[in-house]
């Protein structure tokens, strides 16, 4: 198929129809509107679903019980809305149910802003709601990637019969650029065939119970240790990442995911003009995240430098991968606002010449 | 069993011969069955998936034999809005608390509503909150002591109780929507009449359908089962009236003229 | 080489929409291209203005800070953006809409009356149109022949309507051309950019 130009969000929509998803649920908020505009007149196209719910929350809770009869499902959120929506991925994540559900990051706390931003990191991998569990957290970094991420988002969350977040922010959401659907496209891991799903009991099975109450301790504790060894294999299965120049020598490491990272490979290219060498590392799964090639990768340099649009969340995750071997350095822009590639390279001189200051807690 | 013998009372095939968890006196009990010999005459029940709420039904997935989904509290009819649209063959039902509905899950069940799901929604109020040890609940009667109001309801502060069916009723969009109560025979069988209606009108895809049931809870009204009973018909049936509010046929309660 | 650009104007002037006919002519040329717009209130009646990149290579940031190539629109946003500008970079006025030079030096200035154009063709509406073949004449981006094919696949459906916004991108267009250098010459002073 040729390329088009199309909106993140769009790409998004579209990427989900032609993984097999004839079901959307949600409500409107920015910057993610395009998802369910788009989706209302191309699902009826395709003989599938679009409901306008009344609240994220219901939205949420319309995905468990489509999740729960088998069917491929998803929802798309932005910051505010996906906070509505955690008892619902907590519940997704205890009953097993496999959903896609994508946040187009706005500024927060609260109401926040609109613009674009990458301050839900730690809500989206480490949990989100309560209780012990994860979600796999796909953060593409162009409207390419993000139409192959929600293919893969797909497979994945069928096979580990999980919740999958695609997390973007709003440049992703809102920026147009070529897009390919790929016909050959294979599917990243064999699906079984879902016979835990409730579709109606006639007894050639057992009776499909969608739950996540367990009221006796051990049974729960069981249960948990069960997911605990699907995180775990997760975990060892399921990092991807990219790196950019690892193989020559540097002098600073760069850690950014999605666009910021786009913003970050600019930077790598001025900064190499004036003969300062870095490296990019790129995770692309956030949750899992690549902390062993992210050592790996620090090992090199004589510091590493983080660049986000918040106040330091994926921080976090560096600082435990990197273990105190390397500085670590951290520049983010919030608000809204965005870092630019002349800001990101000014950072890494600043890292170079000793005017930025370590971080010692995040 | 001698060949002589015919079994004149038995579990419906749609309850599972387990014992349940509800308090003696309760009347869950007999709407479970209700239900269940409902599913069993329209014959449906292999194509039924059952939406648990959150409340003294929360463990119903173990009572009902159909394939279930245990929803959060008050999401039920957003859970069965998701499986009904995910699988427009199947036949869905809630069965929910009044806590659950008529408090927490009002914007789902309203909408659900509205939307003229073809799901069928159970909708069980005993005025108090049961499994969480007898709190106030929006259903709760004027003066009802519960344990969050433990000087009688105060209806300048928490307001009337809500009456869901007529409130439901309201919406223009066409439905089903009727009151039964089972804590006398005759009252239980024709509460399973409107039951059976109810589950119809989604056999036949024609909308949504709820029926509200009044119910005992003696443990936390602190009454026996019989005074239970009594009680509900006292206090309750004058305030929730019995009857059908609502049908696809017929409109809406008709107003009084000016 | 890359080449950058941020086109503003008031919401409803077009400035979004001659930021795709670019990004869809540079792609249809086999470049790569990113179409990033602002968003937000100020798409509701406001300054409205995108950046569009096209490029040999991947296109790293779709955020520019410092722009080849600016189309002010409108007054604001000549002055929100005319610093910005990259040094031998262009910035194409449309004097019909503002009533001052840019004070740059360092910048090659083009300008053209779009919308007194559109009015002189009868074609009032079709300022954004001018102002897009004036681009293309001031900066080279893409190729002009792209853009006419792309307005027949713009108004397709109203027939009526195609020709007289080509008229409307082939006058912009000779109103401007020649008065800027051309990307390729451009881009050779810059070919890391």
């Amino acid at each position: 198929m040729a390329k088009k130009l199309m909106k993140g969000c769009e790409a998004i929509g579209e990427a989900a129809i032609r993984a097999g998803c004839k079901l959307f649920f949600g409500y409107p908020i920015t910057p993610q509107n395009e998802i369910p505009e788009y989706l209302s007149h191309r699902l009826p196209q395709v003989g599938g679903t679009f409901v306008q719910a009344e609240s994220e929350v219901a939205a949420s809770n319309m995905i468990y019980g489509a999740a729960g009869a088998g069917e491929r499902v998803f929802t798309s959120s932005s910051s505010p809305g996906i906070s509505l929506m955690q008892e619902a991925v907590s519940y997704l994540a205890g009953a097993e149910l496999p959903a896609v559900l994508v946040n187009i990051m706005r500024a927060g706390p609260g109401l926040g802003g609109i613009l674009p931003s990458q301050a839900d990191y730690l809500q989206a991998t480490k949990g989100g709601g309560h209780g012990d569990y994860n979600v796999i957290v796909l953060a593409p970094w162009s409207v390419q990637e993000a139409a192959d991420l929600v293919a893969d988002a797909f497979d994945l969350a069928d096979y580990y019969r999980n919740p999958v977040y695609i997390l973007g922010d709003g440049l992703i959401g809102q920026m147009m650029e070529p897009v390919e659907f790929r016909e050959d496209r294979k599917p990243v891991r064999e699906i079984p065939p879902k016979t835990w799903a409730s579709t109606g009991w006639k007894g050639d099975r057992p009776r499909a119970v969608v739950n996540s109450l367990y009221l006796d301790a051990d049974t729960l504790e069981k249960h948990n240790r069960d997911l605990q060894e699907k995180y775990h294999r997760i975990r060892r299965d399921e990092v991807r990442y990219q790196g950019y120049g690892l193989d020559q020598d540097y002098d600073v490491l760069l850690v950014a995911y999605g666009t910021v990272a786009r913003v970050c490979l600019t930077a790598m290219e001025e900064l190499r003009d004036q003969g300062i060498q870095v490296a990019i590392l790129r995770p692309v799964t956030l949750f899992p995240f690549p902390y062993d090639a992210l050592a790996n990768a620090a090992a090199k340099a004589k510091a590493v430098l983080v660049v986000e649009l918040s106040a330091g969340q994926m921080l976090q995750d560096v600082q435990l991968a990197v273990h105190g071997s390397r500085p670590v350095h951290f520049h983010g822009r919030t608000g809204g606002n965005l870092v630019t590639p002349e800001e990101a390279a000014s950072k890494v001189r600043e890292v170079l010449d000793g005017r930025s200051e370590e971080v010692r807690h995040a | 069993m001698p060949s002589q013998a015919q079994a004149v009372f038995r579990y419906p095939e749609a309850l599972r011969e387990v014992t349940t968890h509800y308090c003696p006196g309760c009347t869950h009990g007999v709407i479970h069955r209700l239900v269940a010999e409902v599913l069993d005459e329209l014959g449906v029940r292999q194509r039924t998936v059952g939406v648990a709420p959150v409340g003294c039904a929360v463990l119903a997935y173990n009572y009902f034999a159909t394939d279930m989904q245990e929803a959060s509290h008050g999401r039920a009819p957003a859970v069965a809005t998701g499986i009904k649209r995910a699988r427009p063959d199947l036949i869905v039902f809630t069965y929910q608390g009044d806590g659950d509905l008529a408090s927490i899950g009002m914007s789902e069940i309203l909408h659900c509503a509205n939307r003229g799901e073809k799901v069928t929604v159970v909708f069980v109020n005993n005025a108090i909150y049961g499994m969480t040890g007898g709190q106030m609940a929006p259903t709760t009667m004027p003066g009802q002591v519960t344990t969050t109001s433990p000087l009688g309801r105060d209806v300048g502060l928490a307001g009337e109780p809500i009456r869901m069916a007529e409130l439901i009723s309201t919406l223009h969009t066409p439905g089903f929507i009727a009151r039964g109560a089972v804590h006398q025979p005759l009252l239980a069988v024709r509460t399973k009449d409107l039951l059976r209606r109810a589950f119809r009108y989604q056999v036949e895809g024609r909308c949504f359908s709820m029926v509200e049931i009044l119910s005992t809870c003696p443990t936390n009204w602190g009454l026996p089962p019989h005074e239970a009973c009594d009680w509900l018909e006292k206090h309750m049936v004058p305030y929730y009236p019995l009857g059908v509010f609502k049908t696809p046929e017929g409109g809406d309660r008709a107003s009084r003229p000016l | 080489m890359q080449y950058d650009m941020i086109i503003a104007g008031f919401g409803g002037q077009g400035a979004l929409l001659i930021g795709k006919m670019l990004a869809y002519a540079g792609m249809h040329q086999g470049k790569e291209v990113s179409w990033l717009p602002s968003y937000g209130p100020e798409m509701r009646g406001g300054t409205a203005n995108c950046t569009v990149v096209v490029s040999d290579r991947p296109v790293g940031s779709p955020v520019i800070k410092s722009p080849r190539a600016l189309l002010a629109l409108n007054l604001p946003s000549l002055d929100k953006f005319e610093d910005s500008v990259r040094a031998d970079g262009v910035i194409l006025v449309n004097t019909s809409m503002v009533n001052r030079d840019p004070r740059r030096t360092d910048v090659k200035v083009v300008k053209v009356a779009a919308n007194d154009i559109a009015n002189g063709l009868g074609n009032p509406r079709g300022a954004n149109m001018v102002a897009l073949g004036a681009f293309v004449g001031a900066t080279g981006v893409v190729d002009m022949k792209e853009v006419e094919s792309l307005v027949r696949e713009t108004f397709s459906r109203k027939p009526a309507l195609v020709e007289v916004n080509l008229k409307a991108v082939r006058a912009g267009f000779e109103a401007a051309v020649g008065t800027a250098p051309a990307v390729a010459e451009a881009s050779q002073s810059n070919a890391n950019g």
